[in-house]
């Protein structure tokens, strides 16, 4: 028999506001523990939340860009249960009346498969702290830095079947609000953290299985093994006679596999209600109106117009749109009056070559658009060879250095003084006189061998062409 | 004249004459404590009282506060096992407000464990008792706050009010207590009970002395997001004790059965003094009464289950010792820190929001609120200001309550209510039954509708002196 995959995800993202989601604390990651709390975060007895306005400006910007439905009359629950991390003993979050509604995310896979993931609920939640195990001592102790940090809860519904599909969908996703500047979405700080339900059913069967949730999966690659492995227990399960039990698994990366967490079977009551202390939203089409025109270009839409308007070809234009900080970089250099085709060769080539090297994302680069527009123009002008301005580039990309200080400093200006050049070649030609002979009874090898002697006499300064008219000019004088 | 006869205003403009000191008024007030303390146990915690800094009408005037609100490094306990010796690390907007205004605090006033109760029995701290009669008990919960108001140990009083815990003891003890609109005093620092419901107000002698007091707490404050915006500061200004034209609602409803006979005639004396000076009075039906208890005792207790849920020993206040894990950790401190009527109500809360019952009881009980503020809605579009009863009879004594609560609930009939719709109420003495105690009559307004029954409430007081009656601490068997 033939199997189907069906996967729903649950993403949890963490909102870049400044400060917390019912309190002035920074949401600033890390520090040591409990320096970024006060009485609210920390539930102390008496307190009061009171909402930040940015985190609804921004779950209504992802909304819109996820193409939902927004909740004009909104409301924030409670959801109730103990544990250490969660001062108050519950969690200020939307269950009745989520801020977002039937989203819709079009997808395209790397195998070309297109598809619209339909988008269940966004709703506002608050974060929960952490608890931090002490093996020396046998203690575990209670940071609540994190205590209140908002997030936003994307529920798909399960129109997932591959693996494939998954990653597509958090890529865009991933793109699409570090487009709107919602959030960095780093997995690997946590701010964006991803649950997956996962079950199987005969292929071409209508029903739904009975589906488990995996939880603790940290990055992309760990989510697709994930749902290979929990895709064949499952099968496993069913092809032996057994049954599927509804449960929470926990993925193991070093183990590579899942484990039970705990059934769903006897699952907790979280009664959930109202929140009291919120006065419900008010979402007036004017505000909607107002946080439509503050949206952003998205990547679709940039796709197509650097296409357009710069010319560049299909391969560059998604490249540089793949992230928001590129094509960023890209625009402010275009503006600066760049060639945009320049723009994007030195982005996908020396640009992205350190980003590697160096193991950084584009969004914490140093390097100014101004800078690369200064040397493309420098080169431009004959005043700098392309070779040598790569090493100027590599030389002040960490600091953003100026790129005029260093030339001057490194003498690395090209040399366009028409007697320096002669005089070379004379000296080379003099120098050499079997190469010449060489490539006069054809072998062309010999060309590029007068070339490289000319640069070397010059320091590596000339101006490529001006070399190689001055040894053409010479050869056939 | 002693000290302690003068209402909070008087003794704040004799300070401001010069006719009296600081230190004067300070060693009066600590004297009356003295006295008191053994006799009633008002207060559960008296620190050292600060000097006064900042002015207001009641700059230097000595006052204290319920027990569940916060004090910066001063414990508070909501008369409960559980806090231990917390000590918050800020003050309630409340206590800044009034710090600003030159308040002297003298400590924090004895209540119900969290609020929970009607007569004050169940602090972990032992009983309040009532000033006219050490074997009743003072009403509650606010019952620190309106005995040591009645033995005249301070001048005026914070309480809180969830379902009448500030009117109905002001009621027993002979003072006067107002729970303003909701929203209109912010609830920073309040540790919550029912947070849809709590409001904080004052007890004090006089309802002058209340609109003194409200001119000082109320207003928009941005740690509150459901206070409200508001002209606020006019209150004391705007009392004339003018109420011709007056338009007086009596709910016919609030009159029948299980009404105390000298109550009711007490209470409609009010109706007829104020008919006196202009008012127009005029009986009308009410057709919520048999739905407010029910309604108010689960929504009450479902948010207070979720509100008390972070009292579990991890953090601050009492842990059980001896627990094995995590779960027996807070299943111990629970079950030993908290008292039996909290646990009732975290238990009823608990089952009304579970799955499969959330619709029947909790879901209902918000349509039912609904429908309350509709119909006292409709009769505001009618009358000015309300009068009823606050309580069906006077204070009980000590211990009768307890064995049935479900009978002290269902006292709680007239003042519950204006919780669930959000309106201000005001508890005024209206005279004494045969046994020589207080009996209270409650007006009511419509929402932000304080300045009208606060009005209403000043015209009677300026004909009357029922407020001005204080308690001589004579007889009752533990004198």
């Amino acid at each position: 028999m033939t199997w189907e995959t069906v996967i729903g995800l649950e993403t949890h993202v963490e909102l870049a506001t400044r400060t917390k989601i019912f309190c002035s604390c920074t949401t600033e990651f890390g520090g040591a523990p409990n320096t970024h709390c006060c009485p609210v975060c920390t539930g102390m007895p008496g307190t009061l939340p009171v909402l930040n306005e940015k985190v609804l400006e921004f779950a209504v910007k992802a909304g819109l860009a996820l193409d939902g439905e927004i909740t004009h009359h909104c409301k924030f629950d409670r959801k109730n249960y103990f544990y250490p991390d969660l001062p108050k003993a519950y969690q200020v979050s939307q269950l009745y009346l989520p801020i977002v509604r039937n989203g819709k995310v079009p997808i395209r896979t790397q195998s070309g498969t297109e598809k619209i993931i339909r988008i269940h609920e966004l709703h506002m939640e608050e974060d929960a702290g952490k608890l931090v195990h002490d093996p020396w001592l046998d203690q575990t102790r209670c940071d609540y830095n994190r205590c209140g940090v908002p997030l936003i809860e994307i529920v798909t519904e399960p129109d997932f079947r591959t693996a494939e599909e998954v990653i597509a969908y958090l890529e865009k996703l991933r793109s699409t609000l570090q487009y709107l500047g919602v959030s960095d979405c780093k997995m690997q700080e946590g701010s964006l953290r991803c649950d997956v339900n996962l079950s199987v059913r005969p292929a071409g069967s209508a029903q739904l299985g009975t589906r488990t949730e995996m939880k603790n999966l940290n990055s992309f690659k760990a989510i697709a093994r994930a749902i290979a492995y929990e895709s064949r227990r499952q099968v496993e399960l069913i092809e032996e006679g057994k049954r599927v039990v509804q449960e929470t698994r926990r993925w193991d990366d070093n183990k590579d596999a899942t484990f039970a967490m705990r059934s769903k079977e006897n699952a907790q009551d979280y009664r959930y209600f109202p929140e009291p202390d919120i006065p419900p939203l008010e979402i007036t089409q004017e505000y909607l109106d107002h946080i439509r025109k503050e949206l952003p270009e998205m990547a679709e839409h940039k796709l197509i117009r650097y296409q357009a308007e710069f010319g560049l070809p299909l391969y560059d234009a998604q490249m540089l749109t793949g992230q928001k900080a590129l094509a960023d970089f890209f625009e402010a250099c275009a503006a600066l009056g760049s060639d945009p085709k320049q723009v994007s060769n030195w982005i996908m080539g020396p640009l992205m070559g350190q980003l590697s090297a160096k193991g950084l994302e584009a969004k914490d680069m140093a390097l100014s658009p101004a800078t690369l527009a200064r040397l493309i123009s420098l080169v431009k002008a004959g005043q700098l060879n392309r070779n040598t301005a790569v090493k100027v580039f590599e030389a002040v990309f960490d600091q953003d250095g100026d790129v005029d200080t260093y030339i001057s400093a490194h003498g690395l200006a090209q040399v366009n003084d028409p007697d320096a050049l002669a005089a070379a070649v004379e000296k080379v030609f003099s120098a050499n006189p079997q190469s010449i002979e060489d490539f006069r009874s054809g072998k062309e090898k010999a060309f590029g061998f007068l070339v490289g002697q000319v640069m070397r006499e010059l320091r590596g300064k000339a101006n490529p062409q001006a070399v190689n008219q001055a040894i053409r000019d010479k050869l056939n004088s | 004249m002693e000290l302690y006869e003068l209402t909070a205003l008087e003794l704040g403009a004799a300070l401001k004459k010069g006719q009296t000191s600081p230190a004067e008024v300070l060693a009066a007030a600590q004297a009356r404590i003295a006295a008191w303390q053994p006799r009633n146990n008002a207060f559960i915690t008296l620190p050292p009282p600060a000097a006064p800094q900042g002015d207001s009408p009641l700059a230097g005037v000595p006052m204290a506060l319920k027990d569940n609100i916060c004090t910066k490094d001063v414990k508070t306990s909501c008369a409960s096992m559980i806090l231990g010796d917390f000590a918050p690390p800020y003050d309630a907007t409340v206590v800044e407000r009034l710090t600003a205004a030159g308040a002297v605090s003298m400590g924090k006033l004895n209540m119900d464990e969290f609020a929970m109760g009607s007569t004050s029995e169940t602090s972990f701290y032992g009983p309040t008792r009532n000033p006219w009669d050490p074997d009743r008990v003072p009403g509650g919960s606010s019952g620190g706050a309106a005995a040591a108001v009645a033995a005249g140990e301070i001048w005026y009083a914070i309480g809180s009010d969830t379902g009448g815990s500030i009117r109905q003891p002001a009621a027993y003890c002979g003072v006067t207590g107002m729970k303003p609109t909701y929203g209109t005093v912010s609830r920073y620092g309040l540790i919550a009970y029912a947070s849809s419901l709590d409001q904080m107000g004052p007890i004090a002698r006089s309802a002058a002395d209340c609109a003194a007091v409200l001119d000082l707490i109320q207003g928009k404050d941005p740690r509150d997001g459901t206070s409200l915006e508001g002209q606020y500061g006019t209150l004391l200004s705007s009392l004339t004790g003018d109420v011709k034209g007056l338009k007086v609602g009596i709910p016919a409803d609030c009159f029948g059965d299980g009404l105390d006979e000298e109550v009711r005639r007490a209470v409609l004396s009010v109706a007829e003094l104020l008919k006196s000076r202009g008012a127009t009075v005029e009986e009308f039906s009410l057709p919520v009464m048999e739905y407010v208890v029910p309604t108010y005792y689960i929504i009450a207790c479902a948010e207070a289950s979720s509100n008390l849920s972070r009292f579990d020993g991890v953090k601050y206040g009492w842990r059980a010792a001896g627990y094995e894990d995590l779960t027996d950790l807070y299943q111990r401190t629970r079950t030993e820190g908290f008292g039996s009527e909290v646990k009732r109500r975290i238990l009823l809360g608990s089952f009304v929001l579970s799955a499969g019952y959330y619709d029947a009881y909790y879901k209902k009980a918000l349509q039912g609120k609904a429908v309350i503020k509709d119909i006292y809605d409709a009769a505001f579009r009618k009358y000015d200001v309300l009068l009823t009863p606050v309580s069906p009879s006077t204070a009980p004594k000590l211990g009768e309550s307890l064995s049935d609560p479900l009978k002290m609930y269902l006292s709680d009939i007239y003042t519950v209510p204006l919780n669930l719709a959000g309106l201000p109420g005001i508890s005024i003495p209206c005279g004494f039954d045969s046994k020589g105690l207080p009996i209270g009559a409650q007006l009511i307004g419509p929402a932000l509708g304080d300045g009208t029954i606060l009005n209403a409430a000043h015209a009677f007081q300026l004909e009357t002196d029922f407020h001005k009656k204080i308690p001589t601490g004579k007889g009752g068997s533990v004198l």
